[in-house]
């Protein structure tokens, strides 16, 4: 195995000095050529050799050798899936950038194809979130009479599968399609409110700490030290250990303390952005003379310094939602996050996580928690990609 | 010596990428360099001259590109040469000196260190003989301590001896053709002369050739041969200094030579017994434990401007601030029309605060980018003026028309789509809207260039005569206060120096320091910095400044 | 230098100040529960003599400031108290079964912990910081734009999820590693390294992307300072330019960006371990949080606390110790 790899590697650098001197010799030594560090030409021929294994790969995917098309299944559905987002994100943006207003026509012309697959996903599960009770074919909790519990993924009968149930069933019963359509209600929805929680204490506090300054400053500052010294996840699980005990006796949903507990520990990280952006826009000469004009705080905050704000603070949005996004799952994913009956991805995984292991003789049956884990990565990287595309350019031709 | 140019650009076009799309900065100039002459390649912000000057060393910065044209040193031709050969050419046969030194320093190794670096790496030296160069060549720019200065860190050298310091880098390798890129720029006038003498010196004594990159007129007349003028990206003419500086042939060289001309008359003296807009009487002031200020006092009168001039960190800026009561005095009052005002800015009333306007330095940061022309005008106009709708619509407009701007076409704007000249009307609107009688303007033209400057003096001036407006004027620079003040305060260390009118201070005797300070400002005359020199003594011009204070 | 020992002092007081604070926070928060623990761990059937002796038993009955400072005494010689799941039971047998301190319980569940962590570190801190001054130094190329796609992706996805693809490719379909990681005392070091790399590579690949990206970004950064610039107007060659100019530079915001993401892997560590069974301190809190043993889900909290703040106060001390302007003061 080890032999194996040094030999294609010594292969490889043989091939990008070969490759090298064949460019310098039939373009006459051009300066791309002449110039290129051998590292450049070994990372071209890595990458063509990546490009044929992963081509190599995706017609095993298709053999009919049924040993080898399951070894080769999920590589195969990675790609096509892949292939399938670029296609839909190339042609999102190509109408973005004949339909709408001039504005947005002149954003999509600019926009990277990721970040316009980005945009494109955040509104396919925005349009599931909110309508998911006209979406889904059954409900989240309806265990449907008569039929049976682990229907494999496919549709297809010969496999386990039922046509009636595309994504099949889980332990219990239910519909997995319709559990993961509410699951966007739910966890998207529990991490949205979550998120603007946490941006409501921790922006009002950021600002008027950086707009006031003085002792509010110092002793809100401080408190945010400490409790950014505590690991944020480890710092939830403690929190939710001692909510699951309160939330019987106070009869509130264990849900409404978790996203208390997430937006106050994921306020701190907001508190400090919108501090320094506040700091930022505070020392700023307009400041000083809406100050100097008398101006209240109110006229301050809201009318001076928060339009300014907004650009940072949009970016900062989506990657605080990232964060309690995943911290719920995780904590949903542990046991302690949202609880049942309400579909959750994080709890799907947990639920049906045992099924990976048959990927090799049931690769379809593997599908299902990993459509749940799937949905997760999908969004947040949706999300990262878009707030990538903002903050990149937003610093202008820094780079 | 061969009589082929060492630098030959020919039709050189540069482009530069913002947004995806590649806009053009240098438009197909040409520019030709012998050995051992000086250009000077002036020019305002945006006209392209530092990527002329960095495309001459066949080097482009990230975004930038060369898309025509050919580029020639020394009869190698440098856009088709290799990386390798390029590489061979810069530091050894071509240097360069940036415009900020304390930023082109490494911050981790010391400066010998990287002052041998260039002869050790091209093979030109040992690193032994190139460190005795070294203390040679600190020696020939007259800095002090030359044995010892090489072996610190960059951040325990001040921003003066560090750009002369990079001056003897440059030399290391003795290169034919050294680019100074604004070498003086970011330091004070009295540091400048003693940079600019000793650039000159080194530059003469070794005959090397150089192109000097700057903005200004005054600098660029005791350094350069020749003169190029750059427009925009386009060359507006080319020509001997003195030919340059006596007879300009075209108009836009003709208008950069008469900004300086601008003077205003001089006014009648002031009534005695007349109570003063502004009194600052005997103010001390710190921030937090450490005093800035020293027993300022002076008095501005109606209808006239003070100016008050010094270096940076002189205290200009913090009597503005004591005045505002942005920081309130620990010691000694302001006066506004004979009342003592509150200290602290938060305890003046609205009408306390509506006297006293100021204007900024940076019309960038002094407009909030998120609010049209309309709104930034209309808020002190409702706030303080109480008008609205309509009336407050008129008050608007007739601001705008008060600051020349048509007010249909620019109320709508956001700051973003102004030019830097407008952002300033606009900041002098907003200061007018509250119909104060005193106006802080704070260096309000120095971040702006000259004949926009200019634009912005003359405004100042007519509405100081339409409203008896009185200002108080910051400035470092003197031309500025020939152009515009009545009377002149001189601050150094917090403590006002010498104060009079305008035609007393220009004239000598005066306090050794405005001596200093008024003789260290560039003129246009190429023979300025020779005489000077020696006047003060061509070896020790630092010491001879010290020995002045 | 003396200067700079005492910027390095003030921190390490700052520090151990923070981890007292921090202390108090997670006592208090514990004391936040309602009703009596020995009533709720005996259930609702239990006779007030059991509960008494239960809460004795716990020092339950001290007020709470002398419980904070016996605890925090406690913790102090090394003793993390008593775990309830243990006292429960040691109460009604009325054996000492040995193993009844969250200390014993934890210490080597703690040192497997550190044992991937390690090799997470391992892997990953030269992996992605060449990684990253690639990617800086090939900004704007095929490789750049692709590593950024990677990278994002990676970090945006929940551990559990590439815990499971790594499962699904190098344990199921592939058979390369174990998709379980039973570890246990006295293991040879290579299997147990065997048996530890699925969940090694997973925090691999979270801390690699984090990792990488910050390192590109501080490396262009610095690539972008005028003495970069002007160490290649001097001709030197572009090897020379990275290893004498840019890397004394970076060093103090990679060591940062190390300290930073090894911080971070405390919080991955406990999904991680929970996928793969792997049984370190990660999977003790998870389980203790879920039965409620409270005294070790304080001490695992702190123990997470003191490693996330020591590293970050080593990446303070160790980027004032990079910086030229505080070891050479004027």
């Amino acid at each position: 195995m080890i032999l194996w790899v040094a030999i294609a590697l010594v292969g490889m650098a043989a091939l990008a000095w070969v490759f090298r001197f064949a460019g310098q010799s039939v373009t006459g030594n051009a300066p791309k050529f002449r110039d290129m560090p051998y590292g450049v030409a070994f990372g071209y021929v890595l990458g063509a050799v990546v490009l044929l294994w992963l081509i190599w790969a995706y017609t095993q995917g298709h053999s009919s050798e049924l040993a080898i098309a399951n070894k080769f299944f999920f590589l195969r559905i990675a790609i096509e899936g892949f292939i399938l987002f670029a296609i839909a994100a190339w042609v999102f943006r190509i109408l973005g950038r004949n339909v709408g207003t001039a504005w947005s026509k002149k954003m999509f012309r600019s926009m990277p194809l990721t970040a316009s697959f980005g945009i494109l996903t955040i509104i396919i599960y925005a349009i599931f979130a909110i309508f998911a009770g006209a979406i889904a074919p059954y409900g989240q909790e309806q265990i449907i009479p008569g039929v049976a519990a682990n229907i494999v993924p496919g549709g297809d009968p010969a496999l386990g599968g039922d046509p009636a149930f595309y994504f099949g069933t889980d332990q219990i019963g239910r519909d997995i399609l319709s559990r993961l359509i509410y699951g966007a209600q739910n966890t998207v929805g529990i991490a949205f409110a979550t998120t603007l929680l946490a941006f409501l204490i921790g922006g009002t506090l950021g600002f008027l700490a950086a707009t006031l300054g003085g002792w509010l400053d110092q002793v809100l500052s401080r408190m945010v030290d400490v409790l950014m010294a505590i690991p944020s996840l480890i710092f939830a699980l403690l929190l939710m250990t001692i909510a699951s005990v309160w939330a019987p006796q106070l009869g509130i949903p264990l849900t409404a303390f978790m996203v208390i507990i997430i937006a106050v520990i994921d306020s701190t990280r907001v508190y400090r952005l919108a501090r320094a952006v506040g700091q930022n826009i505070v020392v700023m000469d307009y400041i000083e003379a809406a100050k100097l004009r008398g101006e209240g705080l109110g006229y301050l905050v809201f009318r001076e310094i928060l339009p300014n704000a907004t650009a940072p603070l949009l970016a900062e949005f989506g990657l605080r939602f990232c964060f309690v996004f995943l911290t719920i799952a995780a904590l949903s994913f542990l046991g302690v996050g949202i609880q049942p009956p309400l579909a959750d991805w994080g709890t799907m995984v947990r639920d049906l996580g045992g099924f990976v292991n048959y990927a090799q003789f049931a690769p379809l049956a593997a599908t299902a928690p990993l459509l749940a884990a799937g949905a997760i990565a999908l969004l947040t990287v949706a999300v990262n990609f878009v707030v990538d595309w903002m903050l990149h350019k937003s610093s202008g031709l820094k780079e | 010596m061969s009589d082929q140019p060492l630098v030959k650009m020919r039709d050189v076009w540069l482009e530069g990428r913002s947004d995806e799309v590649w806009n053009p900065i240098i438009n197909g100039v040409d520019l030709t360099l012998q050995r051992g002459e000086v250009l000077g390649l002036i020019g305002e912000s945006g006209a392209g001259k530092s990527t002329l000057g960095l495309a001459a060393m066949g080097y482009t910065r990230d975004g930038v590109r060369i898309s025509k044209g050919s580029v020639e040193f020394d009869g190698i031709d440098l856009l088709t040469a290799s990386a390798a050969v390029k590489r061979e050419l810069l530091g050894k046969r071509i240097a360069y000196v940036a415009q900020s030194a304390a930023a082109s320093f490494n911050p981790a190794h010391k400066l010998m260190d990287q002052h041998v670096e260039g002869p050790v790496q091209h093979g030109v030296m040992s690193r032994a003989k190139s460190e005795a160069d070294g203390i040679e060549l600190y020696r020939k720019l007259r800095l002090p301590n030359p044995d010892e200065i090489g072996f610190r860190y960059p951040h325990q050298v001040s921003g003066g001896q560090l750009q002369r310091c990079m001056t003897a880098m440059a030399m290391s390798c003795r290169p034919d053709l050294i680019i100074f890129d604004e070498p003086t720029t970011a330091l004070d006038v009295t540091t400048q002369i003693e940079v600019l003498a000793s650039i000159r010196d080194i530059v003469e004594q070794f005959d090397t050739a150089a192109i000097y990159i700057t903005h200004d007129l005054a600098v660029v007349a005791q350094m350069a041969d020749t003169i190029k003028v750059l427009l925009k990206g386009d060359e507006v003419e080319t020509a001997d200094t003195r030919t340059m500086l006596a007879a300009p042939t075209q108009d836009y060289t003709k208008s950069l030579w008469a900004v300086r001309s601008f003077e205003r008359p001089l006014k009648p003296a002031v009534k005695t017994g007349a109570v003063p807009v502004v009194s600052v009487q005997s103010v001390d002031a710190s921030y937090g434990t450490v005093p800035v200020l020293h027993d300022v006092s002076f008095d501005m009168h109606e209808g006239r401007t003070v100016a008050v001039v010094g270096e940076s960190g002189s205290g200009k800026s913090t009597t503005a601030r004591c005045i505002t009561g942005l920081l309130p005095p620990t010691a000694g009052q302001i006066l506004v029309d004979g009342q003592v005002m509150p200290a602290d800015y938060r305890k003046r009333s609205k009408d306390q605060l509506r006297q006293v306007q100021m204007i900024y330095q940076m019309a960038d940061t002094a407009l909030n980018p998120r609010m049209s022309v309309g709104q930034i005008i209309a808020r002190p106009v409702q706030f303080y003026l109480g008008l609205t709708g309509a009336e407050k619509r008129r008050k608007v407009d007739h601001l705008l028309e008060q600051i020349e701007l048509e007010p249909t076409q620019y109320y709508h704007r956001l700051p973003s789509e102004l030019s830097g000249g407008q952002k300033q009307r606009i900041g002098i609107a907003r200061a007018l809207a509250a119909e104060p009688k005193f106006i802080i303007c704070d260096e309000v033209t120095s971040a702006l260039d000259q004949l926009v400057a200019e634009g912005i003096l003359r405004l100042l001036a007519r509405l100081q005569d339409e409203l008896s407006l009185s200002y108080m004027f910051i400035t470092h620079d003197l031309a500025t206060v020939r152009a515009i003040a009545d009377e002149v305060v001189v601050m150094k260390d917090g403590r006002v120096v010498e104060q009079g009118p305008k035609e007393d201070m220009f004239k000598p005797p005066h306090h050794a320091y405005t001596d200093l300070l008024l003789s260290s400002v560039p003129e246009m005359n190429p023979d300025w910095l020779t005489n000077l020199l020696n006047e003060r003594g061509v070896d020790n011009i630092g010491d001879a400044a010290a020995d002045k204070m | 230098m003396g200067n700079v020992l005492k910027i390095i002092l003030q921190r390490l007081a700052l520090g151990l100040l923070t981890l007292l604070i921090v202390s108090i926070v997670i006592f208090v928060a514990v004391n936040l529960l309602p009703g009596d623990f020995a009533q709720s761990i005996l259930g609702q059937g239990a006779t007030p003599e059991a509960v008494a002796s239960i809460r004795a038993d716990l020092g339950l009955d001290q007020p709470p400031v002398t419980r904070y400072f016996q605890w925090l005494g406690g913790v102090l010689q090394g003793d993390l108290g008593t775990s309830f799941a243990q006292a429960n039971f040691a109460s009604f047998t009325g054996t000492d079964s040995g193993a009844t301190t969250v200390a014993q319980q934890i210490a080597p569940r703690f040192a497997n912990t550190m044992f991937l962590a390690m090799v997470t570190a391992a892997i990953a801190v030269p992996f992605s910081i060449i990684l990253g001054v690639l990617a800086a130094l090939c900004r704007n190329t095929v490789f750049d734009r692709a590593t950024n796609i990677f990278t994002l992706s990676s970090i945006s996805s929940p551990e559990f999820f590439l815990a499971y693809i790594l499962i699904l490719f190098l344990a199921v379909l592939n058979p390369i590693f174990p998709s379980l990681s039973n570890i246990f005392e006295g293991m040879a070091f290579g299997e147990r390294l065997e048996k530890s790399m699925l969940p090694a590579l997973t925090l691999t690949l979270v801390v690699t992307a984090h990792m990488m990206r910050m390192t590109r970004a501080a490396i262009i950064n610095l690539l972008a300072s005028p003495y970069i610039e002007m160490a290649r107007l001097k001709g030197l060659s572009p090897m020379r330019v990275i290893v004498k100019h840019a890397l004394p530079n970076a060093l103090a915001p990679i060591i940062n960006v190390i300290a930073l993401n090894l911080a971070y892997l405390i919080t991955g560590v406990v999904v991680v371990e929970v996928v793969f069974v792997y049984p370190g301190i990660g999977q003790l809190f998870v389980d203790s949080v879920k039965i409620r043993d409270i005294p070790v889900v304080q001490a695992c909290c702190l123990i997470f606390a003191t490693a996330f703040i020591l590293l970050n106060l080593t990446a303070d001390i160790m980027s004032i110790l990079s910086n030229p302007r505080l070891r050479h003061p004027k």
